[in-house]
């Protein structure tokens, strides 16, 4: 049994702790909600850009020379994960939902015979995947200097990609990040950037015929690259709100835990002196009835 | 009353303007065109340039817009903005800082086909700048 001052000191430094965890807990919160707001915003964007696209691409289905940013190289032989975490830890399972998911899907194409590559973004990501795929691991992007992700920033990580693509160093590029659903809900999503997945399940009657100004092979010679770093800036958003979300409840799990466990310490501290306060007592009294 | 709309004006970073416009003033790369309510589907870039768009309210806005594209459907006009900022907000430092991105842009250029972009940009950026001092 631990001593009444080994308690003491117990009770003292999990009141600490707690404070800590709280303390982040609110940060978190605050945090969370800007990060909620910019990742709101940014959605009509990229809805209309897929919605851009997808009408592009219906009218071009029939072309041969689309280009490869579009369709792919007609290989899927060197495969480029781009997994996207956090800066920081202490935020629950995100970091390594989102690792888990990569490594899954790593292993599965290893297992088929592909050549797979990985660009981390953030370091937590880096270290959960370093042990095992370090060798393949082609670059890192640190975004620790980033506080609010502006579309430049992740305009520069599309250009970087972009680049790899046009040196041949891939066929196929898949983003991982995790979705903001809620507070409690990050879900961690797999999703082909290179080429882009294109929604087809529209009506035909929904096609709409374009005039193009210039010709539909200038436009998509912007808007694809433009794609590309638009997924990849709603993926960051995406994965701010998460991370806030995610520390968010697991610091008010953490500060729950706390209190839980000052309420047992100092229960059994009570006891404890009460114990002793009994003991004393029983010593004085035997000893005045010994006289 | 003029027939009407849908107009927005969406950047990566947010929804700038949702409203419904009678008429709006589209630098187009090819040339700046007006786009009125059941206009033909044209899909085309942007060059920096000056969006004005009459509401249907009756008032009047308008916006710097750099780079991007305009999607004119029978849903309307959607403007898919690289950058964009409300006109009043836009002076010359904030040209001056364009006009630097750009010449950056074709310093870090390592192929011909990129640096025909950045140049291409600093030439619209020049000549815009131009015809907003004149």
């Amino acid at each position: 049994m631990a001593s009444l001052k080994e308690l003491r000191n117990r009770i003292a430094s999990v009141k600490a702790t707690q404070k800590i965890t709280k303390a982040m807990q609110m940060v978190a919160a605050a945090k969370l909600r800007r990060a909620q707001e910019a990742a709101e915003a940014a959605r009509p964007y990229s809805q209309r850009m897929d919605k851009v696209l997808a009408n592009i691409a219906a009218s071009m289905d029939a072309q041969e020379d689309a280009p490869a940013l579009m369709v792919g190289t007609g290989k899927d032989d060197v495969q480029l994960l781009i997994v996207a975490t956090a800066e920081r830890g202490l935020c629950g399972g995100f970091n390594s939902s989102i690792a888990r998911k990569a490594r899954d899907f790593a292993r599965d194409l290893q297992a088929k015979g592909k050549t797979v590559k990985i660009l981390c973004i953030g370091k937590k990501g880096y270290d959960a995947l370093r042990m095992e795929f370090g060798a393949i691991i082609i670059d890192r992007i640190d975004i620790r200097e980033i506080k609010n992700m502006a579309f430049h920033d992740a305009d520069k990580i599309g250009k970087k990609v972009l680049g790899l693509f046009e040196e041949g160093a891939f066929d196929v590029a898949t983003l991982f990040y995790s979705e903001f659903q809620s507070v409690i809900s990050q879900i961690p999503q797999a999703q082909q950037i290179i080429p882009p997945l294109i929604e087809s399940g529209e009506d035909v009657a929904d096609v709409i015929f374009y005039d193009y100004e210039p010709d539909e092979s200038e436009i998509l010679d912007e808007l694809l690259p433009q794609n590309v770093s638009v997924q990849l800036f709603r993926a960051l958003l995406e994965n701010g709100a998460s991370e806030q979300g995610a520390r968010m409840s697991a610091m008010d799990n953490a500060t729950r835990n706390a209190g839980e466990m000052i309420d047992d310490l100092t229960i059994s501290y009570n006891r404890q002196r009460q114990a002793q306060i009994t003991k004393e007592l029983i010593e004085i009294i035997s000893g005045a009835e010994a006289l | 009353m003029a027939d009407t709309f849908k107009f927005e004006l969406v950047s990566p970073e947010q929804l700038l303007l949702s409203a419904d416009a009678v008429e709006v003033t589209v630098p187009g790369t090819e040339g700046e065109f007006g786009v009125l309510a059941d206009h033909a589907a044209v899909m085309s870039t942007l060059r920096p340039g000056i969006i004005n768009a009459k509401l249907a309210d009756g008032s009047e806005t308008s916006f710097f817009v750099r780079g991007g594209f305009a999607d004119v459907s029978a849903n309307g006009l959607t403007l898919l903005a690289e950058h964009a900022v409300p006109s009043a907000e836009f002076d010359e430092n904030a040209m001056k800082l364009q006009l630097d991105e750009a010449q950056a842009a074709l310093k870090a250029a390592d192929n011909d086909h990129k640096r025909d972009k950045a140049q291409n940009l600093i030439n619209q950026l020049t000549e815009f700048s131009a015809t907003m001092s004149a």
